[in-house]
């Protein structure tokens, strides 16, 4: 049986759909907005400032952001968990950082922190997903 | 600017990232989630310890 504080209005309905698609989009874009979006702040601010952090520190540890491309699997699966940080990977790809340095032993270090930063904003934005359909609280 | 970390400090930090971002998304509470994401700390930092041991044990 129906329980009437579950029924939503058309109105309350299309809003719920739209975030639907617009939090996770946000999120993706700009790691932990999809939870700002949706008034989680405190998740939110956890978020955005975990991944950053991450991918910044990847960054400055110079190591090597992935581009599209068509040759070795492992530089595929790179460029996949590369592209999951959105707006932070558009913006090192704009600017030309990422090359990558063979001199600095630790630079592998960072690539790998790039990496797992897109692979966490992809949890993230699925999380916001997951809030903004009402699986989540 | 080039940052050179050593290899424990970049896996406590990985495990620190890592484990905010699972605990709030993997969690639904508050106490849940902070509990989880420590859970996920512990085990990340005591797996890099574990992995020392063993080595240190396989090079002797």
């Amino acid at each position: 049986m129906a329980n009437s504080t579950t029924v939503k209005s058309p109105e309350q309905a299309q809003s719920a759909g739209m975030m639907a698609v617009v939090a996770p989009a946000l999120g993706w874009l700009i790691p932990g907005a999809g939870h700002l979006i949706q008034r989680r702040w405190i998740r939110g601010l956890l978020l955005m400032a975990a991944i950053v952090i991450m991918f910044v520190l990847g960054i400055l540890s110079q190591g090597r952001v992935y581009r599209l491309n068509g040759g070795d699997i492992l530089d595929i699966l790179g460029f996949v968990g590369d592209i999951g940080a959105g707006g932070l990977y558009i913006f090192t790809r704009a600017m030309d950082w990422g090359q990558g340095s063979i001199a600095h032993a630790t630079a592998d270090y960072g690539t790998k922190y790039i990496i797992v930063a897109g692979l966490l904003n992809f949890i993230s934005v699925a999380d916001a997903y997951h809030i903004a359909i009402g699986k989540k609280p | 600017m080039t940052l050179a970390l050593s290899h424990f400090t970049a896996a406590v930090l990985f495990a620190v990232f890592a484990s905010i971002v699972f605990g709030i998304t993997q969690r639904s509470g508050a106490y849940e989630q902070i509990r989880y994401g420590l859970y996920c700390f512990v085990m990340f930092v005591g797996g890099v310890f574990v992995a020392g041991w063993l080595m240190w044990l396989l090079r002797r």
